[in-house]
């Protein structure tokens, strides 16, 4: 049986919720009560069924809203989708790939027919039935990163690979936490990082580039990240910063509940095969404190790391002016008893 | 010299000759500064294969200086936007061997290596010296307009108005530090501007 599309909505009237089985999913990223940046990538394998990483790439119940919200952001913005000239090939690359991992997973919902060059290509939440040829950006109605980045929940960031380093040469970023492709967007992996405080000095960029530059073809990696947002809102971009960083003095005690959300990021690393590039999916999770709170640990376990996280990194996440409020709220629901091992609920 | 602070954040040198066949000197103001004192370093001959591009600004200063180390050529446009297309012919049509020599302020060091960028030249070949002001040039990350000759913190837009915190976050590509929103939360918030980049 196939997913259940939510009709929701990121912005405006912010109907968007998760399911009671969405909530259990959850991607929670702390595995104990304090959290420090450190090189958490592993391989990225297939998990437990009814997990995130059921499928090693992740469709769910807010698949056709997102994909919505995309098309919206690109309406107002389309510099948040950009691809310099030598990264077609690569784009190509990324289609194969998100088709191939969306039909295998899902094939319900997505089905990939190849004739030699010759694909087919049907997604049926969106109604999309298409046929082109493989390689030859003419049939297709936008470049082939963005035809299938359309179709594809997360940001996408296509880095090539040269001169030891990783540079940051195309994507598509319309759910990003707080950083501009447009602007990033040529750099190197210890550029477009640099406003990263702490991890520098903690060498942290260094190793976690010398693991992704070894990568190797069909054996992709992964790793969480995590910051905070107010209202379920997935284009959180600096572009639009001046729009939605007003809603950060929003928070009451009363509505910390409802309107602050938890937002990590699964983040996973692919070699693609033709351009030798990585692409590097972001895959956005969002769910309100109400809904996180469901989980008694989960609970207990945010309030001790919000409570306890270093201020350069609260500043960093944007969460200075709301947290007190937010540890407020999460300590009522902390009776101080420990917490089980892992990530998951109980 | 411009304080070390963050990875993005461009760090200059000190201009040094280097082995080649063609040399293409861009400069200016107290740029011109920087490529006499390399002079000093380089092997007789050596400017007989140079050209400097020499943008004096309004004082006019140090022409005669650089008229007196007889490079192949002296050519010194009004402004930037006016050198622009003739640097894109020459690097169009440069060979290799032919090594770039970027001195000056960090508006002209960063927007004539955009042009060459574009050209196909890698960062990491040029040289580049910083000499007089620190005013920066700043995309503001919402209208992406560029503002130039940034010196205060924070600054406004001259484009869209917003007051702007300018980061150290460098692009190359756009030539143009980061100017992010700083009272985006509270509108009512005015930090005081500062003389921060004189």
């Amino acid at each position: 049986m196939g997913i259940t599309f939510r009709k929701e909505t990121f912005r405006d009237d912010y109907t968007f919720r998760n399911s009671p089985d969405h909530i259990r999913r959850f991607p929670f990223p702390f595995n104990e009560d304090s959290y420090m940046y450190a090189v958490n990538i592993e391989p990225h394998v297939v998990g437990p069924k009814g997990s995130v990483l059921e499928n090693l790439i992740d469709v769910d119940e807010h698949y056709v809203a997102e994909m919505q919200d995309r098309a919206l952001v690109l309406a107002e913005d389309p510099l948040r989708c950009q691809s310099l000239p030598h990264m077609t090939l690569a784009g190509w690359d990324l289609l194969e790939l998100l088709m191939e991992q969306q039909a295998l997973g899902y094939p319900e919902h997505f089905t990939l027919e190849r004739n030699g060059d010759r694909w087919r290509w049907i997604n049926r939440p969106l109604g999309i039935n298409d046929t082109f040829t493989f390689g030859d950006t003419s049939t297709l109605p936008y470049g082939p990163m963005e035809y299938i980045t359309r179709q594809s929940q997360g940001d996408f960031c296509i880095l090539d690979q040269r001169d030891g380093n990783l540079w940051m040469d195309a994507g598509m970023v319309t759910t990003q936490a707080d950083w501009s492709l447009d602007f990033d967007i040529g750099m190197n992996f210890f550029e477009w990082h640099a406003p990263v405080p702490l991890a520098h000095e903690k060498g942290i960029f260094t190793r976690a580039l010398k693991f992704l530059t070894n990568i190797q073809q069909g054996k992709p990696a992964r790793r969480l990240n995590w910051t905070m947002t107010i209202n379920p809102r997935l284009d959180t971009s600096p572009e639009n910063y001046h729009k939605w960083g007003p809603d950060r003095a929003t928070v009451t005690p009363e509505n910390v509940g409802d309107k602050v959300h938890l937002r990590v990021e699964l983040q996973s690393f692919w070699r693609l095969p033709r351009s030798n590039g990585i692409v590097f999916p972001i895959r956005c999770y969002l769910i309100k404190m109400d809904e996180l709170v469901t989980q008694p640990k989960w609970a207990r376990r945010l309030h001790r790391v919000i409570r306890d996280l270093p201020e350069e990194l609260a500043t960093y996440k944007g969460l200075t002016r709301y947290r007190p409020t937010l540890v407020e709220w999460l300590s009522k629901l902390d009776d101080g008893s420990p917490t089980s091992p892992g990530f998951g609920p109980d | 010299m411009a304080a070390k602070t963050i990875i993005s954040r461009p760090i200059y040198g000190t201009l040094s000759p280097q082995p080649g066949k063609h040399h293409l000197f861009i400069a200016d103001a107290e740029g011109a500064l920087a490529i006499t004192d390399m002079a000093g370093k380089a092997p007789p001959g050596f400017f007989d294969g140079a050209e400097i591009v020499f943008i004096p600004g309004r004082e006019g200063k140090h022409i005669a200086a650089l008229e007196a180390l007889k490079p192949a050529q002296l050519h010194l446009p009004p402004s930037f936007a006016s050198l622009v297309p003739r640097l894109r012919q020459t690097l169009t049509n440069a060979h290799m061997g032919l090594r770039i020599y970027l001195a000056g302020t960090e508006g002209l060091i960063g927007q004539a290596m955009q042009v060459a960028l574009e050209a196909g030249i890698d960062h990491t070949s040029m040289q580049t010296e910083h000499r007089g002001s620190l005013a920066r040039r700043m995309q503001c990350v919402h209208c992406k307009g560029i503002t130039e000759n940034v010196t205060t913190q924070p600054a406004l837009c001259s484009h869209c108005g917003l007051l702007l915190l300018v980061r150290d976050h460098y692009s190359r590509r756009l030539a143009a530090f980061q100017g992010v929103c700083i009272n985006a939360e509270d509108r009512s918030e005015n930090p005081p501007m500062e003389e921060a980049f004189p």
